[in-house]
């Protein structure tokens, strides 16, 4: 045990404008659960995409074993025994289970071995799957289920797993972590790539903290508080926003039996949702994704249209009316996806400020644009929410997820909506922003809002929203209050484990359920 | 009009003729759409592929050669789109409109001293007693080679798709570049492989139709038909056996035209002539409603930024 | 090693000047596919170039400059607005048939009347004629969500056979002695597209040309529905998002781009070519699109291709008879343009830069 399976010295990658990982060092053992903890743009993904080959790095070098390593691609990396899973998933939604599976193996044997041994192992670890379905068609939680397959069929000695639980309910984490432990049982050594510090204090035997792309500190999780392990990673201390609960404003917002068809075909349609809000409230809807989320904020925010009476606004039907119409009536939305979706990614910050708020801010005059209120509009958005950029002639893409975040929100925030509904409000945001966009929703909804935030956060839904209620499969749960919510009544809303169940009691669960 | 003039047998055969080009173009297209590539550039490298294969013919007096010559331009030119939209990264439709428009000029110019030359024939398959049998014998047997590599041709992509790793390969890259270079396969080197056999594919086709289907050399002489090969992808779904349909279909209509042209029918010659590609339409909005078929990352540039 | 790396956002020098560098690059491999044809590189390209603008005959060839470039101008310019949106109609020679068919066939009708109102009248059947023509990939397009390039091009194909129909029975020239084709517009001053300004070639057509350029400009730079345009060429799920009815912009942009080559099209009939006949159309549908790209989509821009083009159409025909220049390597000269064009068109978006490949 004297040797480290991995043991990385000096990995310096640098971008241009940014030194991705400067000087990072540290070892894995055999058998151990590594954290690689980090907010968002801290250098997490570049380290590991160095380690799996899909990066070459400026200098530094790696150690197999004792031996030099030095993958040049994904198959070397593989070859040694390095698997995986990836944050956002690298499957193919037209392709069935065994043959993305196949994809990922280096000598994959014919496909109906192939399947048998597709459905041992899945029920030897407790991640039930079936070889023949399409894999566009299962929920997030398999998919990573035929990631994790994918690479334990190769018998990994290091699984490398960026943020696996952001697509699962509690129940499912649960499950995921007695198969990471039976894992390390086994001897197999795992890089954990989290900014949950929770889960990293249960699950990992040692932690290595990034910041900035710098090594920042290591620590052993169990024996160091939450606390610590955050300021080291933000390296300052951590303002919580601060919220002063409404109550029992008028219903501003009120959906009733709203159903819809979800434009994309791999996509959920809705399903009979009903739920209100009032003036100064904000609903938190949680779910993992790909429950619905996209399709309700679309539905609410005019995109796809439904019947008239499912989404009244004030007493107006509004559900047949388009974006614009709403805008007009003072209903706004932020979508999650920023580039290409809430943002044109080629276009100035100017024009995509023009982007929505041509309507309320009065841009148009007889449809001819005026330039100099937008840019003005722009540059109100960039110096209210701080957003970091040269100036608002720069193109969306150029700026980073955070500051673009905050350009989206600050875009709708200032526009005084009635009703705003966002989904994802702080994804890929580091701390600070996100702390920053919170605080901001819940200054909106003090003036009087009604704010919808869909998130996949729950800390962040617990943190800012009144009254919590989950997505399934198109479907919204009952709605309760948030104080005084369980982890555990949290899951269940969310849908409980999906029909996953813990590695190697499924003799217990079938004798049980008999 | 005399319909009694139409024969069966002689139409059936001819349809066969009549649908190989079609189906060769449109199945080197399905390969190449399959790796998420569109390639718009059919009609001209079908006729830079028609004028190789029948000046290549006309010089060395062998159709063999012309046949080779022609998949070597078809596959040339096919370069010239993939190093636009592969290293370039140059938008696909443009870079396929300015093949075809290329080889359109540049077909004209190397075909200028081969207008009115008669290119060497090519023999037929003749396969003793199966050649002989009545009606069947006429229709399938005794057709030259190209046709039958055509079916062959149809008959390999299918299988290779479905069952090889490499058809899996080629289809996960259609479907999600950014997956399967995660995954670590080259998704250029892939797409390019795949525009090569694309390239050489049409190259094949407008050879058939300068060498045996018409056989002569005239500007602009494949007249729409490598656009008609784009369209029968979409109407194939993206599956091999439908494009064999689909190229017979039109082949029969083109056939069935051309001798009802023939014929003397009550109907002037432009409204037939312009039939095909009403029909073509039709069939597009018939079977556009089913667009999931398609490889999810067609026509998306691929650059493998960090 | 050759590395790409994006830029933060498109270069503005690189994309005003990668046109620039085509041309010329395109020069340098026209001169060296002349050379090959066994011409005098220098000579040929002087021919295609110079001539026409500074050389013996150029008070002929002047006027040709806008006779020629008003119909490119005018149809690039209808196509670049449904490019942007990432509308593709790629069928507007079938289009510039059909108005030139309408336009006639109205002209034609009121043979031998004169009347101030008959050329109006052309004009509006010319714009409705394309109008319509488009309409049918557009309408196919939103209905049923037929992919609108191969539909307006197969339609091209039916086009040509309609103009075949046509002027070969119903708008055959009475007089004509069996002949294929129309009357010649020149014998009909009221339907007769002339000259504004004697000698000039600034005919209605060309006057139209300039019109589009202003008019597009003014849409895509101050009016809201040139920026949804925009918008919906670079994110068309943020145009949906901001409003934008993907429904109804197609509609606008099929219909526009329709309309201006129908527009074209009467023009050229009525006008330059004088009557319809099977073989009147040149072309000019096709190239178009080439001008719309070389012209960056933007109609100043188009408006200088266009006359780039119009030049590379005169001069070789200058070469085709002064050095027997097949006419086929002008085409393919302008095939080399668009190639070269949409290579470096790299430059704007990437930075290129030369790596020395790492110890690692």
């Amino acid at each position: 045990m004297n040797t480290p399976l991995l043991s990385i010295q000096g990995l310096t990658k640098a971008y241009p404008g940014v030194v991705a990982n400067d000087d990072v060092s540290f070892d894995i053992a055999e058998g151990e659960v590594h954290a690689l903890l980090g907010e968002n743009g801290a250098g997490k993904s570049t380290l590991v995409k160095m380690i799996y080959g899909l990066v070459k790095p400026d200098s530094g070098t790696m150690t197999w074993q004792g031996n030099a390593f030095a993958p040049a691609e994904p198959r070397a990396a593989r070859g040694s025994g390095v698997a995986m899973v990836f944050q956002h998933f690298s499957l193919f939604d037209a392709l069935n289970v065994a043959e993305n599976v196949a994809l990922g193996m280096e000598n994959p044997p014919p496909m109906r071995d192939l399947a048998k041994r597709i459905k041992d192992v899945s029920e030897n670890y407790g991640l039930p799957l079936d070889p023949d379905r399409t894999v566009g068609d299962l929920s997030a939680g398999e998919r990573q289920r035929v990631e994790i397959i994918r690479c334990l069929l190769q018998d990994p000695k290091l699984l490398i797993m960026d943020e696996p639980t952001s697509v699962l309910t509690p129940q499912e984490v649960e499950i995921l972590f007695q198969t990471l432990r039976k894992l390390k049982s086994e001897g197999t050594s795992i890089l954990y790539i989290s900014h949950k510090l929770e889960e990293i204090r249960t699950l990992c035997d040692h932690a290595t903290i990034l910041r900035l792309g710098k090594n920042v500190g290591e620590c052993v999780p169990a024996q160091t508080s939450a606390r610590d392990m955050a300021e080291m990673m933000v390296g300052d201390t951590l303002q919580t926003p601060t919220r002063t609960a409404q109550d029992g404003g008028e219903v501003v917002l009120q959906v009733d039996d709203l159903s819809a068809a979800s434009g994309n075909p791999f996509g959920t349609s809705l399903k009979n949702i009903s739920f209100s809000v009032s003036a100064g409230e904000i609903l938190g809807l949680g779910g993992v994704a790909g429950n619905g989320q996209d399709e309700l904020l679309a539905a609410l925010s005019g995109e796809l249209l439904t019947a008239a009476t499912a989404v009244t606004i004030r007493g107006d039907a509004v559900g047949n009316l388009g974006p614009n119409q709403r805008r007009g009536i003072g209903t706004l939305a932020a979508p999650e996806e920023r580039l290409g979706h809430a943002a044109a990614p080629n276009m100035s910050l100017v024009e995509n400020a023009l982007l929505t708020g041509a309507i309320r801010q009065d841009l148009t005059k007889k449809g001819f644009v005026n330039w100099k209120g937008a840019t003005e509009f722009a540059d109100q958005i960039i110096s209210e929410f701080d957003v970091r950029t040269p100036g608002s002639d720069r193109a969306a893409r150029a700026l980073s997820g955070g500051n673009l975040q905050k350009f989206v929100i600050g875009r709708e925030v200032l526009q005084d909506p009635e009703v705003l509904i966002v989904n994802q409000p702080t994804w890929g945001v580091d701390a600070a922003a996100a702390a920053a966009i919170r605080q901001s929703l819940m200054d909106l909804a003090a003036k009087g809002a009604a704010i919808v935030v869909i998130s996949q956060d729950l800390d962040e839904l617990m943190e800012i929203s009144d009254r919590f209620g989950a997505l399934n499969e198109g479907r919204l749960s009952e709605l309760r209050p948030t104080s005084g919510l369980t982890i555990d009544e949290i899951g269940l809303m969310m849908g409980g484990s999906h029909g996953m169940h813990v590695a190697g009691e499924e003799t217990v669960e079938q004798e049980a359920s008999a | 009009m005399d319909l009694s003039a139409i024969s069966p047998t002689l139409l059936i055969a001819s349809l066969m003729v009549a649908a190989t080009p079609l189906l060769l173009a449109a199945i080197g297209e399905l390969v190449v759409e399959k790796a998420g590539v569109l390639n718009l550039g059919v009609e001209g490298m079908m006729i830079v592929g028609a004028v190789c294969g029948f000046a290549v013919s006309v010089e060395t007096g062998s159709p063999y050669l012309g046949i080779l010559a022609a998949m070597a331009g078809g596959a040339i030119l096919s370069m010239l789109f993939a190093f636009l939209t592969q290293f370039a990264l140059a938008n696909q439709v443009a870079s396929g409109l300015a093949l075809t428009l290329f080889g359109l000029g540049l077909s004209a110019l190397m075909g200028q001293s081969y207008v009115g030359v008669k290119p060497p024939v090519m023999g037929k398959v003749d396969i003793p007693v199966l050649s002989d049998l009545p009606f069947v014998g006429h229709i399938l047997f005794g057709h030259d080679i190209v046709l039958y590599m055509g079916l062959g041709l149809t008959a390999a992509v299918w299988a290779v798709l479905k069952y090889t790793r490499a058809g899996l390969v080629l289809r996960a890259v259609g479907e999600n570049h950014e997956a399967a270079h995660a995954l670590g396969y080259h998704v250029v080197r892939v797409r390019i492989l795949a525009i090569l056999f694309g390239g050489a594919c049409a190259g094949l086709g407008g050879a058939y139709i300068s060498l045996i289907r018409v056989p002569q050399w005239t500007e602009g002489m494949t007249a729409g038909i490598g656009w008609i090969a784009l369209a029968l992808v979409v109407f194939a779904s993206w599956k091999p056996w439908r494009v064999l349909l689909g190229a017979y279909l039109f082949g029969g209509i083109n056939v069935l035209q051309l001798n009802l042209q023939a014929a003397g029918i009550a109907i002037p010659v432009e409204y037939l002539a312009m039939s095909p590609y009403l029909i073509t339409i039709i069939v597009l909005v018939i079977l556009s409603a089913d667009k999931s078929a398609a490889p999810a990352s067609l026509g998306r540039p691929f650059h493998a930024s960090n | 090693m050759i590395q790409l790396e994006k830029r933060p956002q498109p270069s503005r020098f690189w994309s005003l000047f990668t046109p620039v560098i085509a041309v010329i690059v395109t020069m340098i491999a026209g001169g060296l596919l002349f050379a090959a044809l066994g011409k005098n590189p220098i000579e040929a390209i002087r021919t295609i170039f110079y001539d026409p603008l500074f050389g013996e005959f150029s008070f002929y060839y002047r006027p040709q400059l806008l006779v020629k470039g008003g119909p490119l101008i005018l149809i690039a310019i209808g196509l670049s607005l449904g490019f942007r949106a990432g509308i593709w109609n790629i069928g507007a020679e079938g289009q510039y048939i059909l108005g030139a068919i309408c336009g006639a066939a109205v002209g034609l009708a009121f043979y031998p009347t004169e009347s101030v109102f008959i050329f109006p009248l052309m004009i509006l059947a010319g714009l409705l004629g394309g109008m319509l023509w488009s309409m049918i990939p557009a309408l196919l397009k939103v209905k049923f969500g037929t992919n609108e390039i191969l539909v307006s091009l197969m339609l091209v194909y039916v086009a040509e056979q309609l103009l075949a129909s046509m002027s070969l029975g119903l708008l055959r020239n009475p007089d004509g002695h069996g002949f294929p084709g129309s009357r010649n517009f020149q014998d009909y001053p009221s339907g007769h597209n002339t000259e504004i300004l004697a000698g000039t070639g600034l005919h209605w057509g060309v006057a139209a040309a300039f019109i589009a350029v202003t008019f597009a400009y003014i849409l895509l730079n101050k009016h809201i529905l040139g920026f949804n345009i925009r918008l919906t060429g670079e994110a068309p799920r943020a145009a949906r998002f901001g409003g934008v009815n993907p429904t109804r912009l197609t509609i606008l942009c099929m219909g526009i781009s329709g309309a201006l080559a129908g527009l074209a099209g009467l023009f050229e009939v009525s006008g330059p070519s004088g009557q319809i006949s099977i073989d009147f159309n040149v072309g000019y549908g096709f190239t178009a699109i080439i001008v719309a790209f070389l012209g960056r989509l933007h109609p100043i821009g188009i408006l200088l291709a266009g006359l780039l083009m119009a030049l590379t159409y005169i001069g070789g025909e200058i070469a085709q008879a002064n050095l027997g220049l097949p006419a086929a390597a002008i085409q393919v000269f302008q095939g080399m343009l668009l190639f070269f064009l949409l290579a470096l068109d790299l430059l704007s978006n990437f930075r290129i830069r030369l790596a020395v490949k790492g110890a690692a």
